[in-house]
């Protein structure tokens, strides 16, 4: 017996020398990881091959800025989905963010201190997402501007609550995002949008009669659905069916559409996001269902679909935040400079991520950060001065923030007349 | 020490090997976080890797030891890591951490062994492709169900539909657990690095001790010929279904692991999809099928190359698929093994003649 023990340690002793191989691979990534992430902020702004010239000018931009400013720098971490189905969203949300950025840092950074941001890809992965941001952690991020999608958010929020890093998330609108203290939102909650959804139908008197058709495998569409039946309880209105499809199968909606019609819906409820929505207009035409259509800030963007007959949109109201085709000066500037540099008409998400960062700026300077603060330093002090500013942004005017994290500002709703957005 | 090293046997010197490498890991890793010379992403990283491993290591008992391919094995792993979720969460204030995460971990092996033993009844008739091609529907079953799922608890007791939260009826002191797609939020951190490397080393143990044992001769003689197998007497479907179930209990676990290291669980096609069943299955292959040390490495190595490349930002995925292919072309071609052998022999040749002159 001794002698099995013994030789079992020999054994051991003899791997030992072998496989202190394996144990350095994990800390040698981890300093090369370390070593070279700063490297990544530079490319940041060139997001598709569309954009390089825009990326490098951004770039010297950053550049010229850190040069002239003395102040040091103020690092924001971002974290969304660059990758995959949901990179539109990420990529939008990115592409606010640089611009807003870029703008504060040619005005002379947040008191005094360049910005610098550096946007993770987190896959829609909550997993990926935490890599994300302990990637963002060993960089040296002060502040997080994240995630972009609420399961992320989530997973995220548990983790800088721990350590105290400050988070303002652009578009995470599940209810627990920011369940904690050192968590804040830009965007409206699912549940504000889902009452105030059907406080509008019903106070308006748009309906009697509503057909629901919502994405039941999407945390956003499925939150927003719950709400609006919830509500609908104490409204006019009665909700006559509600169709639900899966990611796996949003291709046809000729079954949902046909119930809704059979039970005589008068107005069509789309909680969703606007690609499925094209589609789902389009069928309707095709089947000669005239309905009205009523949806949430996921539909903004339907118009600009490719090849989608806009005319399918007309008429359709939807309840936004953020309309590209506002007409006052904030939304003009950001919808050019954005067309500029990116190609395309920004989305909601890309207001998000402007207004997260201007956001993070007002009440950076309402607490008076420093360059030599610590992170739990910033975190307390930003938490304590959101409650106390008012920002206008691209998503609302006077946005103002209370304690728990939600955002206060008023929906605009929005009817897409002769094939632009109009507001009601 | 070779003398007392080579009384045993060359298969448990194979497995101390195994054994060993994952302790001196846990001991380099641990002596590297105390004096703070790991980055905060490796840190973040242990966890995943010690959940990677244990379904890798699962999938090869399947696939390697058992001989049939399985692409389901996210959906066990979705099993454990609901079911722990769902109980870690209810009992969250009742029962101290680290008895609530033992018996979470006993819940979500029984919930996705259970679940694995009825895919298997049917399944296990079907052979190669067939086989493949029906576990794959099974684990996307398994994700669209826990998506459509909502499950809450109030005074009057358990509440599930499968249309919607309001559907639950509950009191108004009723806690919603699982919210359809919105999964399972608030599942407290019992997760650590620590109790990984405890649960890597037990599935080692089973898994190992299984292949030696005269059950996993048993299973092993149905792979190699079942005719032959079926001729000396051996319950061809019975051994199947055994391997099977121990294989998805263990995926069930890294399921668990995976559920207590993140605060939101939501079954997206990313991490509980095929695509995952597909990326433990390229962890098995790239370590060798029937390889177990291998299966660990290649987890391990795997997790950590996508998260190494953000330097690379945009080009992240395009260089992981890259160098994936290469990893394979240089681990499993003949040619490259050919390649390898010639360079071996050439550099111990030069060695030789250097020495002579």
């Amino acid at each position: 017996m001794k002698k099995k023990m013994l030789s079992l340690v020999l054994a051991g002793a003899m791997m030992a020398t072998v496989l202190t191989g394996c144990g350095s691979t994990g800390a040698d990534a981890g300093s090369t990881a370390e070593g070279t992430t700063v490297d990544a902020t530079e490319d940041t702004g060139a997001d598709n091959a569309e954009t390089d010239a825009a990326g490098t000018e951004s770039a010297d931009a950053t550049d010229a800025a850190q040069t002239a400013s003395a102040g040091g720098t103020f690092k924001i971490g971002g974290i969304g989905p660059l990758t995959g189905g949901a990179a539109v969203y990420g990529i939008a949300a990115m592409n606010g963010s640089q611009i807003a950025v870029d703008e504060i840092n040619a005005a002379g950074g947040i008191c005094g201190m360049t910005v610098e941001l550096n946007f993770q890809d987190d896959e829609l992965d909550a997993e990926k997402s935490v890599n994300a941001y302990n990637t963002l952690k060993d960089w040296g991020m002060q502040v997080l501007d994240g995630c972009v999608t609420s399961g992320c958010s989530i997973a995220v929020s548990a983790k800088s609550a721990e350590d105290q890093i400050f988070q303002l998330t652009p578009s995470g609108s599940a209810v627990e995002c920011v369940s904690n203290d050192n968590s804040f939102r830009v965007c409206f909650s699912d549940p504000n949008q889902g009452s105030a959804s059907a406080q509008y139908i019903g106070e308006n008197g748009l309906a009697s009669k509503i057909a629901v058709i919502y994405d039941s495998s999407d945390v956003y569409s499925s939150g927003i659905y719950e709400k609006f039946a919830q509500e609908a309880a104490n409204q006019s209105f009665e909700i006559v069916t509600a169709g639900a499809f899966t990611a796996d199968n949003k291709t046809d909606f000729s079954v949902q559409l046909q119930q809704a019609k059979d039970a005589g819906a008068d107005l069509v409820f789309l909680p969703i996001y606007y690609n499925e929505a094209a589609l789902i207009l389009k069928q309707a035409s095709d089947m000669g269902f005239d309905v009205q259509f009523f949806g949430c800030d996921g539909l903004d963007g339907i118009l600009g679909v490719e090849n989608f007959d806009a005319s399918l949109a007309e008429d359709v109201m939807l309840l936004t935040p953020f309309a590209a085709d506002a007409t006052d000066d904030l939304t003009v500037k950001f919808v050019t400079t954005y067309n500029e540099k990116f190609g395309e008409t920004p989305n909601q998400f890309a207001a998000d991520g402007y207004d997260a960062v201007y956001t993070i700026k007002a009440a950076a300077e309402q607490a008076g950060i420093t360059a030599d603060m610590s992170n739990e330093e910033i975190c307390t002090a930003l938490s304590a001065a959101m409650t106390q500013i008012k920002v206008d942004g691209l998503t609302g005017a006077g946005i103002t923030w209370d304690a728990s994290g939600e955002p206060t500002k008023a929906p605009k709703a929005v009817i897409i007349k002769n094939g632009v957005y109009t507001a009601m | 020490m070779k003398t007392k090293a080579g009384r045993l046997s060359k298969t448990t010197k194979n497995d101390l090997i195994t054994y060993a490498m994952v302790i001196l890991a846990y001991i380099v890793m641990q002596l590297l976080v105390s004096t703070g010379h790991v980055s905060s992403l490796i840190q973040g990283l242990l966890v995943p890797f010690c959940t990677y491993a244990i379904v890798a290591i699962a999938l090869n008992l399947t696939v390697g030891i058992l001989g049939e391919l399985s692409l389901g094995h996210a959906g066990f792993m979705c099993v454990g890591a609901f079911s722990s979720a769902v109980f870690s969460l209810a009992f969250k204030d009742a029962i101290p951490s680290g008895l609530r995460f033992f018996i979470a971990l006993l819940i979500g092996a029984v919930a996705a062994a259970l679940v694995g033993f009825l895919v298997g009844i049917p399944v296990l008739r079907l052979r190669g492709d067939y086989l493949a091609i029906v576990t794959l529907a099974f684990g996307e079953i398994i994700k669209n169900i826990i998506n459509a799922l909502y499950l809450g608890v109030d005074a009057n007791g358990i509440h599930f539909t499968m249309k919607d939260a309001l559907s639950l009826n509950m009191e108004e002191d009723g806690v919603v657990l699982i919210k359809g797609a919105q999964g399972v939020t608030g599942t407290p951190n019992d997760s650590n690095f620590t109790v990984g490397v405890i649960l890597v080393l037990i599935t080692l143990f089973i898994v190992l001790n299984f292949i030696r044992s005269r059950t996993g001769r048993a299973v092993m003689s149905i792979r190699d010929n079942r005719i032959a197998a079926e001729s000396v007497g051996i319950n061809v479907t019975k051994y199947k279904l055994i391997a099977f179930t121990i294989s998805a209990s263990l995926a069930g676990v890294a399921g668990v692991l995976y559920a207590h290291n993140l605060s939101s669980l939501t079954a997206l096609p990313k991490n509980f999809g095929y695509n995952m069943s597909i990326l433990i299955l390229v962890f098995v292959v790239l370590g060798g099928i029937g390889n177990i040390r291998g299966s660990v490495i290649a987890a391990v190595l795997l997790t950590l190359l996508p998260e190494v490349l953000r330097v690379l930002s945009d080009y992240r995925m395009l260089i992981y698929a890259i160098v994936l292919i290469a990893m394979m072309i240089f681990n499993w071609s003949p040619n490259a093994i050919f390649f390898r052998k010639r360079v071996k022999q050439r550099l111990t040749a030069g060695r030789k003649s250097g020495k002579e002159a």
